[in-house]
C-alpha cells in the first residue's frame, strides 16, 4: 500500500487536522482516528498538529512554536541533586485522547482500589480516579453544572485552559507566559510547547471566591495529559483558594511530568494554592515512577498582596519542584509550607524561591523532609532581596526527618541579599525517628506503624495546619500509606 | 501476678541479670534497689520489651502468660506500665493525643470498645484533678520543653489514665527536688489500689519516705542478694550497699 493511498482514505472527520498540517503532514506521520493519537516524537510539525487537533488560534500555536524553538537550545538542567535517566523525548507522544478507560472497577487493579480504601475515597470518586469512564450514574454533569451555575454568579471563570483560550483569549493572551515566560527553564519551555490542558481560574475585582477550587471538581480535568498548564488570575482585592491533586496513584510508568503553574495576584489580592500530590512513586525496588518536574510560580504584582504555597509531596519516582514567589508589589506576602517525603528510591529536590522585589515585602518558609528507606530528600531554597526592598523580612524553617539508616537528607539554602536593612532567618534541623521514640510509643500500647505515622504527623503539624481541613486529613492518611514498611 | 523465675540477661553481649527471681501479689508495693550497674533498669527494660534486652534463661510469667514472648505494645494492653527514667519527648504530637492514641490502642487490643474524645476528656479531666495537674499539660506536646519535674509528672499521669495493673518505675525519683517528688509520691499513692501491683526501681531510699512499699529488695550483680520489709531500705541509707560485697551472695549463688 503506498503513502498516498493511505493519505487518500483518511476518514473525513479527520479532514481538519490535514488541513492544519498542510503539506508536512505526508512527511511526518499516520493519524488513527480512532484511538485519537499523534505518533511519538517531538518537531514543529507535532506542536502545530497539537494544536490543531485542540482548535487554538494562530497566536497561541505561535507561541507554542516559539517556546518549541527556543527549548531546543536549552540543555537539560542538572543542578539539582537529582539522578535522572536521560529522557527521550522523542518516544513521547505528546497528545493522547484519554487513555483506555476501564469499564467497571472489576477490571481496575485491586491494589490501587486497596490504597483508595485506606484513604478513605468515597467508593463513586474511586471510580473517576481510576479512570473509569463515569457516566451519569454518579451525576458528575450534574454537580458539575451547580458548581459553574454559582461560580458564574459571582463572576469567576473556571474552566479548562483549552476552554480559556477559546471562550476568552484576551484573558490568556494577557497573562499566559507572563509569570513563567517561555524559556524561563527547560521544562517550562517544554510546557509551553506542548502542554495538553489544565485549569484557568479568573477571579474578577472585589469578588471573594465562594468556594475552594479544586481539579477534582472540574470534569474535563480527570484525563488532562502529562504537560498540565495552570492559569490563576487574582484582581485587585479578590481572593480564591486553589486545591490542587490527586491523592491516588497513576498507573502510568516512568512518565514525564512537566507543569507549570502560574499566579498572577493583583492590589490586595489574595492566592492560596495547595497541593496534595501523589504520582505513581514507582515500586519498591525503584522500577517505574514518575518524572515529576514542575515549574509554579506566583506573581505579587499588586501591593499588599498574597500568595501561599501549601505542598504535601509524596508521589513521584523524582520530583524537581520549586513554588515560588515574586514578592513584587510593596507590602506583599509570600509563603511556602512543605512535606516532602520520599520512600525506596524516590527523590526530591524540592523547596522555594523568594524574590523580593517591593518594600516591606515579607516571606515565610516552611518546609519538612522526611526519608525513608533508600530515598534520597533535598530542600533547596533561594531567597533573594533585591536592592529596592527595603525592609524585607524572611524566615525560613527547614526541618529533616530520617526514617531509617540509608536514606539521605540534604538542605542547599542559597540566600542573596542586596539591601542593608532586610532580615532573614534560617533555621535548619535534622533528626531522626529514635528507638527511643518508638519504644516509648510501643511502652505506651501503640504499635510501631501507628507510632511512626504519629512521630511524622507531629513533625508535619505546622504544615497541615495550613491545609484546608479535608485535604489536611488526606494528606496525613496519605503519609501513613506512604510510609507503610517504613520500619522494621 | 508476676513472677520471675532465675532471669538471666544480657546487653550488647554482657550479662547484667543473673538469675533473678522475684514474686509480686496484687496490691503489692516492691521496692527494688541496689547500687549502680546492679542491673535495675535492665529489670525494667526486659518485663516490658525494649529491643537490645536479650533474655539468655529464665521466665517471666504475668497473670499466668509468658510475657517475654509479648511485643512490648502487648504487655501494654496486658496492663504492664513502665515510667522511663528518661521520658523521650515527641515534638508536635500533642500529649492528650497520644494518650488517647495509647488508651484506645490497649482498649483495641483487649477487645474493649474504643473512647471517642468526650468520654476521653471527661476521664483525663477527673484524673487531673486528682493528680491536681492544670490542663496546660493536655495541649502541650508529649515531654517536649518539660523540666524534670514535669516529665515525671506527666508519666505518672499517664499512669493514672492509663490504668495499668504492674506499674514499674524506673528511677522516678531522680533528678526531683523535694516538692516534686511529693508531688509524685502522692500521685503513685493515689493509685495505690487492691488490684494493681507497684515494682520501684530506686537508687535511693528518699522515695520510699514518700511511698511505703511492703518489700524491699536489694538487687546487687544480677540477683536479688536480699529481701526484707522496709527497715532494710533504712538500713541501706545507714550503711550503703558496701556491705553487700563483703557478704556471701545468698542462697541464688
Amino acid at each position: 500500500m503506498s503513502s498516498e493511498h493511505t493519505e487518500t482514505t483518511a476518514p473525513v472527520e479527520n479532514a481538519e487536522v490535514i488541513e492544519a498540517l498542510g503539506r508536512r503532514y505526508a512527511a511526518g506521520f499516520v493519524t488513527d482516528i480512532e484511538t485519537d493519537y499523534l505518533p511519538p516524537g517531538l518537531n514543529e510539525d507535532i506542536v502545530r498538529a497539537l494544536s490543531a487537533r485542540k482548535q487554538e488560534p494562530e497566536w497561541m500555536t505561535e507561541w507554542r512554536l516559539k517556546a518549541y524553538r527556543h527549548w531546543l537550545t536549552m540543555p537539560t538542567p542538572d543542578w539539582a541533586k537529582l539522578n535522572v535517566p536521560a529522557v527521550d523525548y522523542q518516544a513521547i507522544s505528546y497528545y493522547a485522547a484519554p487513555k483506555q478507560a476501564p469499564k467497571s472497577l472489576d477490571e481496575v487493579d485491586p491494589k490501587l482500589l486497596e490504597t483508595y480504601e485506606k484513604l478513605g475515597v468515597p467508593l463513586h470518586e474511586r471510580a473517576k480516579l481510576a479512570g473509569v469512564a463515569v457516566d451519569a450514574v454518579f451525576d458528575s454533569v450534574s454537580v458539575g453544572t451547580t458548581f459553574r451555575k454559582e461560580l458564574a454568579a459571582a463572576g469567576v471563570i473556571f474552566c479548562s485552559i483549552s476552554e480559556a483560550i477559546r471562550e476568552h483569549p484576551e484573558l490568556v493572551q494577557q497573562y499566559l507566559g507572563s509569570v513563567v515566560p517561555v524559556g524561563d527553564n527547560y521544562f517550562a519551555a517544554l510546557n509551553s510547547a506542548v502542554f495538553s490542558d489544565g485549569s484557568f481560574v479568573f477571579v474578577p475585582r472585589g469578588v471573594r471566591c465562594p468556594m475552594e477550587l479544586s481539579t477534582y471538581f472540574r470534569i474535563n480535568a480527570m484525563n488532562t495529559g502529562q504537560f498540565e498548564r495552570t492559569l490563576i488570575i487574582c484582581e485587585d482585592d479578590a481572593h480564591v483558594s486553589y486545591l490542587e491533586g490527586c491523592t491516588a496513584p497513576q498507573r502510568d510508568e516512568n512518565q514525564l511530568h512537566a507543569a507549570v503553574v502560574e499566579l498572577v495576584a493583583l492590589e490586595r489580592a489574595t492566592i492560596k494554592y495547595s497541593t496534595v500530590q501523589n504520582w505513581y512513586p514507582g515500586d519498591e525496588n525503584g522500577v517505574g515512577g514518575i518524572y515529576n518536574f514542575v515549574t509554579k510560580r506566583g506573581d505579587c504584582r499588586g501591593h499588599d498582596s498574597k500568595i501561599s504555597w501549601t505542598q504535601v509531596e509524596t508521589g513521584s519516582a523524582i520530583t524537581w519542584k520549586y513554588p515560588s514567589c515574586v514578592l513584587r508589589g510593596d507590602r506583599s506576602v509570600g509563603e511556602f509550607y512543605s512535606v516532602a517525603l520520599t520512600h525506596h528510591f524516590q527523590q526530591a529536590d524540592t523547596g522555594t524561591k523568594m524574590i523580593h522585589l517591593g518594600r516591606d515585602t515579607k516571606s515565610k518558609i516552611v518546609s519538612k523532609g522526611i526519608s525513608a528507606g533508600r530515598s534520597s530528600n533535598s530542600y533547596r531554597g533561594l531567597v533573594k532581596v533585591e536592592k529596592g526592598a527595603e525592609n524585607a523580612r524572611n524566615y525560613t524553617q527547614c526541618d529533616s526527618l530520617l526514617i531509617g539508616k540509608q536514606c539521605g537528607a540534604h538542605t542547599f539554602p542559597y540566600m542573596e541579599v542586596k539591601n542593608p536593612t532586610a532580615i532573614v532567618e534560617h533555621e535548619a534541623t535534622t533528626s531522626k525517628i529514635s528507638d527511643d521514640q518508638l519504644f516509648y510509643c510501643r511502652a505506651r500500647g501503640i504499635g510501631e506503624e501507628d507510632a511512626v505515622s504519629m512521630i511524622v504527623d507531629g513533625f508535619c503539624k505546622q504544615v497541615f495546619r495550613e491545609l484546608p481541613m479535608e485535604f489536611a486529613v488526606e494528606a496525613k492518611k496519605l503519609l501513613e500509606v506512604s510510609l507503610e514498611g517504613a520500619v522494621g | 501476678m508476676l513472677i520471675i523465675e532465675n532471669l538471666h540477661a544480657r546487653v550488647e553481649g554482657k550479662e547484667i541479670l543473673k538469675g533473678l527471681s522475684l514474686t509480686v501479689k496484687p496490691g503489692e508495693v516492691h521496692a527494688i534497689m541496689g547500687p549502680n550497674g546492679a542491673g535495675k533498669s535492665t529489670l525494667g527494660n526486659v518485663l516490658s520489651g525494649r529491643e537490645g534486652y536479650e533474655v539468655t534463661a529464665g521466665s517471666v510469667s504475668f497473670n499466668g502468660v509468658d510475657l517475654l514472648a509479648m511485643e512490648p505494645e502487648a504487655r501494654a494492653a496486658a496492663g504492664v506500665f513502665l515510667a522511663f527514667q528518661y521520658p523521650v519527648e515527641i515534638p508536635g504530637v500533642n500529649n492528650t493525643y497520644f494518650l488517647r492514641t495509647a488508651l484506645n490502642a490497649q482498649r483495641k487490643a483487649r477487645g474493649e470498645k474504643e473512647l471517642d474524645s468526650m468520654a476521653f476528656l471527661k476521664l483525663v479531666r477527673e484524673k487531673l484533678k486528682d493528680m491536681q495537674i492544670s490542663d496546660e499539660l493536655l495541649h502541650r506536646a508529649v515531654n517536649e520543653g518539660f523540666s524534670g519535674g514535669e516529665k515525671k509528672r506527666n508519666e505518672i499521669f499517664q499512669m493514672a489514665v492509663l490504668e495499668p495493673k504492674l506499674a514499674v518505675l524506673d528511677e522516678t525519683d531522680s533528678g526531683l527536688d523535694i516538692d516534686a517528688l511529693k508531688q509524685v509520691a502522692a500521685g503513685v499513692n493515689a493509685q495505690r489500689s487492691p488490684e494493681r501491683a507497684v515494682l520501684m526501681i530506686t537508687h535511693y531510699q528518699r522515695l520510699l519516705d514518700y511511698i511505703q512499699p511492703d518489700f524491699v529488695h536489694v538487687l546487687a550483680d544480677g540477683r536479688i542478694v536480699e529481701s526484707g520489709d522496709k527497715t532494710l531500705a533504712l538500713k541501706l541509707e545507714a550503711q550503703g550497699y558496701a556491705w553487700l560485697r563483703e557478704e556471701p551472695a545468698g542462697a541464688s549463688a
